[in-house]
């Protein structure tokens, strides 16, 4: 018996001595998870442009995996800061431009004096796709540079509650008449691109200044001059612009990531802002500006003298064809003064 | 008066979502909306930690500036709160914040959000403490009646902490030199331009 007890002691001697010499060559192959824990900065350090910090989570909304996105806070600067920028100094700055010119030139006269009589210039279908345009392109810039600039400027004088109820409706508008803008945009387009590719006469145009700086000068021009065909392309490609952007921000989920969406949305503002500048430009012109222009989008009809001097080729396109045909109705092209 | 801020100590939270479960109980939050919630870093590796996250009432907080109604307030402690009388759903502060707080509770055509709701740090709205309207748009005003955030207070570790910047700082301190290591206050420098240093 003692020598059972003796036999069963040397054996718990010896594995209590190996545990105690191989334990510690055990414990360094061990992971230590203290050692290896995540680091925030480290993770922040290792992020790029775009990325998060981000793990697992028990909430079935993806997005909520993110739990630090410092480009967040990139995009909250630009758009107080360069987007908000471009948009002040455009449309200042070409305010500006404008009061200038109508000071060094004043208003666009018809040199020869308006005639009495007229013809048609823009059509039913033309006019109605313009003021659709228009009217829709109108509301849109002022309710989205509302969401800019409306708490810097509106609030003060509103109050936030009634700021907060205008800022509401204008986004419903916004988002509703998004949608008539861009079918006024393809209609516009279906009837005046194949007149707005540019020419040679376009050359000589620009190089007289479109007659724009100086009184008497009236180089040829067809349907739409150069300075018009710039108009043109500008409203075209700064309107697909705004429309695939602007889709973008109605359906997030169709934008993609947060950083799409935040890059779409900067797109947008920043040529909404320039676009609004142009179309200022083009709304002075269109009244104010030059005498005789109006009407040719307001009736259609516009007097034959100021035709001859702003759009001469046109004019004589147009009676030539006209000239052709078959005697016209009355409400036609009436025959030139002898 | 307190700078009040949320610390949450990643090497002490055991994923348990009893702050998520204390917050959406408490202001009987509507489906969906998780003003606060537990994301676990590298899940499943060594070195795993976890965050309880919900707004971090930031310096200089981005949803406001972004705000197109200008609808978020500052508090006298630091509390970043909003109108949702005021707010137009646009979603502008959830692109502008760098931790996911503002949420919305509809899914309407053209992005249509309704208005945003996220963590209050228990302090209620612009209606009147502790009000009935105040209690059905916003949830429960505790720092109106002297108490802390409910999260920190069910924490089950004591993992988040919640109280005046200063104090909670010294206390995630006092952790890291005694146990010898810290993952790091999450989301400070973001929020407040801070780290914690030991």
């Amino acid at each position: 018996m003692v020598q059972t007890l003796l036999k069963r002691a040397a054996t718990l001697f010896a594995v209590v001595a190996l545990i105690t010499f191989a334990a510690p060559e055990l414990s360094a192959q061990q992971v230590n998870p203290t050692e290896s824990a995540v680091q925030e900065e480290q993770l922040m350090r290792a992020l790029q442009s775009g990325e998060a910090v981000s793990g697992r989570i028990t909430i079935p909304d993806a997005r909520a995996g993110d739990l630090i996105k410092p480009d967040n806070k990139g995009w909250a600067d630009t758009h107080g800061g360069t987007v908000k920028t471009v948009n002040v100094a455009a449309i200042i700055g070409m305010l500006v431009l404008l009061i200038g010119f109508y000071m060094y030139r004043g208003r666009i006269r018809i040199d020869s004096g308006p005639s009495g009589r007229t013809i048609q210039r823009f059509n039913a279908v033309e006019r109605f796709a313009h003021w659709l345009l228009a009217a829709t392109f109108i509301i849109l810039a002022l309710t989205g540079l509302n969401l800019l600039i409306g708490r810097a400027i509106i609030l003060p004088i509103v109050g936030e509650s009634a700021f907060g109820t205008l800022s509401g409706w204008g986004k419903i508008a916004h988002n509703y008449l998004a949608w008539p803008f861009m079918a006024a945009l393809v209609v516009v387009f279906i009837a005046w691109v194949l007149q707005n590719i540019p020419d040679k006469t376009d050359i000589e145009w620009i190089k007289k200044g479109g007659g724009l700086f100086t009184k008497g000068i009236h180089p040829p021009a067809k349907k739409f001059n150069a300075g018009q065909k710039v108009i043109f392309w500008s409203v075209i490609i700064g309107g697909a612009a705004l429309s695939f952007t602007g889709v973008m921000l109605l359906f997030p989920e169709i934008a993609g990531t947060s950083a799409q969406w935040q890059f779409y949305q900067v797109i947008h503002a920043i040529v909404a802002g320039i676009m609004t500048a142009i179309i200022i430009a083009h709304i002075y012109i269109g009244s104010v500006g030059m005498e005789g222009a109006f009407d040719a989008m307001g009736s259609g009809q516009v007097d034959v003298n100021w035709a001859k001097e702003h759009h001469s080729l046109w004019v004589d396109e147009k009676l030539a064809r006209e000239g052709r045909a078959a005697p016209s109705s009355g409400g036609g092209a009436p025959q030139p003064a002898e | 008066m307190a700078r009040m801020k949320f610390l949450c100590d990643a090497d002490r939270c055991i994923e348990c979502q009893a702050c998520v479960t204390a917050c959406k109980n408490e202001h009987e939050v509507p489906w969906g909306i998780n003003r606060r919630r537990v994301v676990t870093i590298n899940d499943g590796l060594p070195g795993e930690r976890s965050v309880s996250m919900a707004c971090m009432h930031c310096d200089d907080a981005p949803c406001a500036a972004v705000c197109p109604v200008d609808c978020f307030y500052t508090t006298e402690d630091a509390v970043v709160l909003h109108s949702k009388d005021t707010c137009i759903g646009c979603g502008y502060c959830f692109y502008a914040c760098p931790f996911g707080a503002p949420q919305y509770p509809r899914v309407g055509n053209f992005g249509t959000r309704g208005k945003m709701d996220k963590c209050t740090y228990c302090s209620g709205g612009p209606e009147a403490d502790m009000s009935q309207a105040e209690y059905v748009k916003y949830g429960s005003n505790r720092l109106a009646e002297g108490k802390l955030p409910l999260c920190a207070e069910m924490c089950s570790t004591k993992a988040l902490l919640a109280g005046d910047g200063d104090i909670i700082a010294d206390i995630y301190r006092e952790r890291v030199v005694t146990r010898g290591y810290g993952s790091g206050a999450w989301g400070w420098r973001s929020a407040y331009g801070e780290t914690i240093s030991v």
